[in-house]
């Protein structure tokens, strides 16, 4: 791609300063979003991807976390180094982002229109009567039925997926040029997750905003990415556009997760699993932070930290063996234990 | 909760009701207060007027119809106007005093590190003076006066609010949607003042609301033990310091001189009892785990 990056994440690290020691949350991240796409990050729980996300909009909280190192170049200016000031200007405003937990992400004292409300006021130079008729505007264009009258309603009176799309206007309310979704459909049910994620991407193409999608969930990632970054243990392991991710995966971590969803087409008893956890960040192994868990590992993956490497063009993986994994693929065999009877 | 919800409740509520209507009886007698009991001298209406200057306090009777107190100071009147000390006490110091200890804790809380560090041992330091020596200390340094009673109970009574308001701010500041408030660009001031406060006020409010009694009594006590309000201001606390020498009556009759301590005595726990009515039924409206 030779567009112009939106966003361009350059070996950012993010480190917190914990009693027990440094916990490097995320240590050397790469990305780029380009305009009008869809990023997705995906990765375990606590492999540093909403850190990443956070570290975009400057909300790690400090102390004790810090951005220790590293450029976020977004349009000509590279957040890690513009005052807080100048930041608040660009929250919300350039921008957006919306959480996990519709639940808790409004406030409860006031109604779902005061909180949309005084997103458009603050960052656009408009009364309140105005920026009233925004908001019920914001709110039929996010699929809430009867905008008029919700717009009067406390958060308590919706139900989960009517409050995600009220964070969705009120995310939106400014026409940011990216919006940062964390986990944004993990707590809702299936059938609403479905129709927010439509909702998103109708929204992407009508505002030609750039969405980063950060997830554990890898048929969401399916549904709504362009390019995806594997995130393990605060690093990208493999970065590439979705199908390639899907249909050829290099990384031992990525195929251990694409292993490890069912597959409607294949009759499979027991699914394989990778096994043991994110090694604890304060405590990560030498050389290839996967290597207590890999099944390839060897020799020089104990010693030495693998680079990111460019594997075939626009496919970036982190690893020593991603040739050997490639010729066992080939020949159709497992690389993770098989812990079941295959039929 | 809403606060509409709230107040419907509390009306509701039998025994908040009867606080309420209680307080409304003292705010209709504080307001009141010049026409029924009219000032000798209007430009000094706090000086209880004087029947006499004999010692031994006089009984009920028609024209002092709470009887005098020792001095011969018209108990009547100081009830009446001492009612309006009752509320100035209480609604200054317990105003004041909660506004401060709502500020610091919440700085405290939402900035976190040295400043909470500093700002929470100043309130241990403050905390880990005896309250009433401390503010007899202070009342003496500063000279009698109910302002310098007010200041020296202001000074020692705002630390409560502030751990209150420390631990609810930093519940309440983890919640997502200070998050997502700070994502839409924010800025503190409006974070704490929108978003933090009205959601960790509700607590703080009943705290205050059972304070306003207790801060009445203490403001008495300071009276009772002579640091208090000037002599013949009135002032329950006063009132009852008048009535040291009368207790235990006269030989044969313990009871002779019960009004100079049974009616100030009674305004007194009417009021602390009210406000306390309203706290606890405050508490029960709120705790979500009474509904």
């Amino acid at each position: 791609m030779n567009k112009q990056a939106l966003v361009e994440v350059k070996n950012l690290k993010t480190y917190f300063y914990t009693e027990e020691g440094i916990v490097k949350a995320v240590d050397g991240v790469d990305y780029e979003i380009y305009p009008g796409e869809t990023l997705g990050i995906v990765g375990e729980s606590g492999c540093g991807k909403s850190v990443t996300s956070l570290s975009i909009m400057r909300l790690v909280e400090s102390p004790p976390g810090r951005i220790e190192a590293g450029e976020i170049n977004f349009q000509g200016k590279d957040l890690t180094k513009i005052s807080e000031k100048e930041m608040r200007k660009i929250r919300g405003n350039d921008i957006s982002m919306i959480f996990q937990e519709p639940m808790t992400s409004l406030n409860p004292v006031y109604t779902v229109g005061d909180q949309i409300i005084e997103a458009i006021m603050l960052h656009k130079d408009v009364n309140r009567k105005e920026a009233r008729k925004q908001a019920i505007d914001m709110l039929k264009k996010v699929g809430i039925p009867l905008p008029e009258q919700r717009v009067d309603e406390y958060p308590h009176q919706l139900s989960g997926g009517m409050r995600q799309r009220v964070m969705i206007a009120m995310a939106l309310s400014c026409d940011p040029k990216l919006l940062i979704a964390d986990e944004p459909t993990t707590a809702l049910d299936v059938t609403i997750q479905a129709q927010i994620l439509e909702l998103m991407n109708s929204l992407k193409e009508s505002y030609g905003m750039s969405i980063m999608m950060i997830t554990h969930d890898l048929g969401v990632i399916a549904e709504v990415s362009d390019r995806v970054a594997v995130m393990y243990a605060g690093k990208v392991v493999e970065y590439t556009d979705v199908d390639t991710l899907f249909d050829d995966p290099k990384h031992p971590y990525t195929w251990g997760l694409m292993n490890s969803i069912p597959k409607l087409d294949k009759d499979v008893d027991r699914l394989e699993a990778i096994p043991g956890s994110v090694p604890s960040p304060l405590n990560f192994p030498k050389g290839c932070k996967f290597n207590t868990r890999c099944p390839l590992a060897e020799g020089k993956c104990y010693d030495e930290e693998p680079p990111l490497e460019e594997a075939a063009a626009g496919h970036k993986v982190r690893c020593w063996r991603y040739k050997d994994l490639e010729e066992i693929k080939k020949r159709g065999e497992r690389i993770y234990e098989d812990r079941g009877v295959q039929k | 909760m809403e606060w509409q919800e709230v107040v419907k409740r509390l009306l509701q509520n039998k025994i908040s009701l009867l606080g309420i209507l209680i307080i409304l009886f003292f705010i209709i007698v504080a307001v009141f207060a010049p026409w029924i009991a009219p000032p000798r001298d209007p430009d000094d209406p706090y000086l209880i007027p004087r029947a006499g200057w004999s010692i031994e306090p006089q009984p009920p009777s028609d024209e002092y119809i709470f009887g005098t107190t020792e001095g011969q100071y018209d108990i009547f009147y100081g009830i009446v106007w001492g009612t309006r000390t009752a509320f100035r006490i209480g609604l200054i110091v317990v105003g004041i005093s909660t506004s401060i200890g709502i500020v610091l804790g919440t700085i405290a809380a939402y900035y976190g590190g040295w400043i909470d560090e500093i700002l929470m041992r100043i309130t241990d330091i403050f905390m880990s003076i005896p309250f009433i020596i401390a503010t007899i200390v202070l009342v003496t340094i500063l000279g009698q006066g109910l302002t310098n009673v007010m200041i020296a109970l202001i000074t020692f009574s705002w630390m409560s609010t502030a751990r209150l308001m420390r631990s609810q701010v930093l519940s309440v500041k983890e919640d997502e949607f200070v998050q997502a408030a700070l994502a839409l660009g924010a800025n503190d001031f409006r974070i704490i003042f929108r978003h933090i406060i009205l959601n960790t006020i509700f607590p703080v409010v009943i705290q205050a609301s059972m304070r306003m009694g207790s801060m009445v009594i203490t403001a008495s006590t300071l009276s009772f033990l002579g640091v208090g309000t000037p002599e013949g201001y009135a002032d329950w606390g006063q009132m009852i310091s008048f009535a040291r020498n009368w207790i235990l009556g006269v030989e044969g009759n313990p009871l002779n001189y019960w009004y100079t301590l049974i009616i100030p005595g009674v305004a007194i726990t009417l009021f602390c009892l009210s406000w306390n009515l309203i706290g606890d039924a405050f508490r029960d409206i709120l705790d979500p785990k009474l509904n």
